[in-house]
């Protein structure tokens, strides 16, 4: 390695052979810098599960557009859409098909007296609102009063439960005061919001919920005909469609704009991006210790060698040399062990939490530039003094 | 003051002060002084007496605020830092403590003193350290770490650090402090000969009085000024 070094750098790599001259230190400096890596890669990991969450039950519908009450930021707020803009944007030439979409929340009790909470989606039975195999290989099951289909991915459910219903075993739970028979199983997953999805018919909706109407849905998906020009059904659709009620979206810039808003304005997000700050800022003061200490055990030497005519560049490349090798080689267990927490945190919760591969690239560049920016305020007191002053 | 026409180091007028405002402390009074190129000059003097301020100034070491250093023909009074630099590079320098890289083997300590030359530095950087390093009489521990050696090898590593790039000045501040007898006098006598070989000038700091009998001269400070000198 040191030779490896030495060829690399033109130079003797002091930076690393300090580094592994007191291994205890070099050990401990590497556990501080995979802590403070695998506290980014978690932040980043439930930041991207919130993301990748949200954006799960969108991609399940069977649309091209949706619109929504103006004054909607996710799927599940904003106003109840007047029916009447369904039948509006049917009259737009390009669309070809449209459904209302009903949102509300239900709470299933457990055996053990738990609670889950599950989105519902109350559908029009006769159209095809979703593609997810389950939803739609289920909806004709939803024509029957009080049927329900569920989410797989349910959070802390077992999943025999789930085989049951498969096998044409119903199960029957109790809700807002009705019994629903779940008699299919889709998988989205759960989010953070609630443990799972729930579809039944807007009817069964209805009845769930009794101060909702039928003609007011939460939202209504759009599907363009075949060749139909997207930019110019959109610009008709937001002419003809009042713009105080309601607003039309294809589903990536719902998706966007529901993305934008759980992680900027809602806590849960913004906790995650704090958490972010928090693991660079642990980060920054971890290798910035390791790195000030190293510099100031060895002020003597570097003076001498500052005496004798080495530039300030040279010791800031040992210490960047310094940071390099411990960005390295702390982020090899952090990834590892990131890696194994984002397979137990999805086992336990049930969450879309995973490793892009960017991710690991992105965080590796933070470490690097991290580790650098530590060494450069460390090697401060070294560039402003004159030798003479650090013997 | 006469100034030797082969002066390697002419002070004029050279004051230094440490500290402000009421603390602020003169260490140094309006110092005339010539050194001669290839000679072993001994700076004198009781503790606190301004010796080692005087040689760090010559040396390029501290910032000279008052007065005049010109060391090799150029001046260092208000020199830029890559100035400085250069003038180092023609510099060796042998402090009281050793200051070697604990991480580094002897043979590798050695070679920082080239290497700072960059690519004027010899390619084969093994063969002069070698050769400093047997010089010093390390020829057997050339891969010890300074873990492994005695304080008074670790000095003599630091002797040949300071001597393998060939430098036209060689600053020492009590480097026989940590040597024996013997080998101290060795190492003075080895900076003498490099002066009558290869002309190099030697400033050397020291009590060590069996290093006086080898000084070409004998500077003597005492309260921040130089007494007239007998030798």
């Amino acid at each position: 390695m040191t030779a490896f070094l030495e060829r690399l750098l033109g130079r003797l790599p002091i930076g690393w052979l300090q580094l592994v001259h007191n291994p205890a230190r070099l050990a401990a400096a590497l556990a501080g810098v995979a802590f403070a890596n695998i506290l980014i890669f978690m932040q980043l990991g439930f930041l991207g599960a919130l993301v990748e969450s949200i954006r799960l039950p969108y991609s399940a519908m069977n649309a091209d557009l949706l619109v929504s009450a103006s004054d909607m930021n996710t799927l599940a707020d904003g106003s109840p859409l007047p029916r009447s803009r369904m039948v509006e944007a049917l009259s737009v030439p390009g669309v070809a098909a449209a459904t209302p979409l009903h949102y509300g929340k239900l709470d299933w009790r457990q055996p053990d007296a738990t609670i889950r909470t599950l989105d519902l989606f109350g559908v029009d039975p006769a159209a095809p609102a979703f593609r997810t195999p389950g939803i739609e290989a289920g909806r004709a099951m939803l024509q029957n009063a009080d049927v329900a289909l569920i989410d797989r991915g349910t959070r802390n459910v077992p999943m025999a439960l789930f085989e049951a219903i498969d096998r044409g075993e119903p199960h029957r739970f109790e809700a807002r005061g009705r019994t629903l028979t779940v008699a299919g199983t889709f998988r989205i997953g759960g989010g953070f919001s609630a443990d799972g999805y729930l579809v039944v018919s807007d009817q069964t909706f209805l009845r769930l919920f009794p101060g909702r109407v039928a003609g007011a849905p939460n939202h209504v998906l759009l599907r363009l005909e075949p060749g139909a020009d997207r930019s110019a059904v959109i610009a008709a659709l937001r002419s003809t469609l009042p713009a105080y009620d309601s607003v039309v979206r294809t589903l990536d810039e719902a998706v966007a704009k529901d993305q934008a808003f759980q992680t900027t304005q809602r806590p849960v997000g913004l906790v995650f991006g704090f958490g972010i700050v928090i693991g660079v800022l642990v980060g920054v003061i971890i290798v910035y210790q390791v790195l000030s200490t190293d510099v100031a055990d060895h002020l003597r030497e570097y003076a001498t060698l500052k005496a004798i005519g080495y530039r300030q560049r040279f010791f800031l490349g040992i210490v960047f040399e310094e940071a390099l090798v411990l960005a390295l080689l702390g982020f090899v267990p952090g990834v590892l062990i990131a890696l194994a927490l984002y397979a137990a945190v999805a086992a336990v919760t049930g969450l879309p939490i995973s490793m892009p591969a960017t991710r690991p690239l992105l965080v590796l560049g933070g470490t690097i530039v991290m580790c650098a920016a530590s060494g450069a305020v460390a090697t401060r007191r070294l560039a402003r003094a004159n030798p003479a002053e650090l013997f | 003051m006469d100034t030797p026409s082969d002066a390697a180091i002419v002070v004029s007028g050279l004051s230094h002060w440490f500290g402000t405002g009421e603390a602020r402390k003169q260490a140094l009074f309006d110092i005339d002084l010539a050194i001669e190129r290839g000679r072993l000059t001994v700076l004198l003097g009781a503790s606190g007496s301004g010796k080692t301020t005087l040689l760090t100034l010559m040396g390029c070491l501290r910032e000279v605020q008052a007065g005049s250093v010109r060391l090799l023909g150029q001046e260092l009074a208000g020199a830029d830092e890559d100035v400085l630099v250069i003038c180092r590079r023609r510099l060796g320098f042998i402090f009281q403590a050793h200051n070697l890289h604990d991480s580094l083997t002897a043979m590798q300590n050695v070679r920082m003193g080239l290497d700072v030359h960059g690519p004027a530095a010899p390619a084969d950087w093994r063969s002069p350290c070698r050769h400093l390093l047997e010089l010093v009489g390390l020829g057997e521990r050339l891969d010890y770490p300074p873990g492994n050696l005695s304080g008074g090898q670790k000095q003599r590593v630091a002797v040949a650090r300071a001597l393998v790039g060939n430098p036209e000045i060689v600053f020492a501040d009590e480097p026989t402090a940590a040597l024996d007898r013997e080998s101290g006098f060795q190492v003075v006598c080895m900076l003498k000969a490099l002066g009558e070989t290869r002309g190099t000038t030697t400033l050397m700091v020291t009590h060590d009085p069996r290093i006086l009998d080898l000084a070409d001269r004998i500077v003597t400070l005492e309260d921040g000024r130089l007494v007239p000198e007998t030798r």
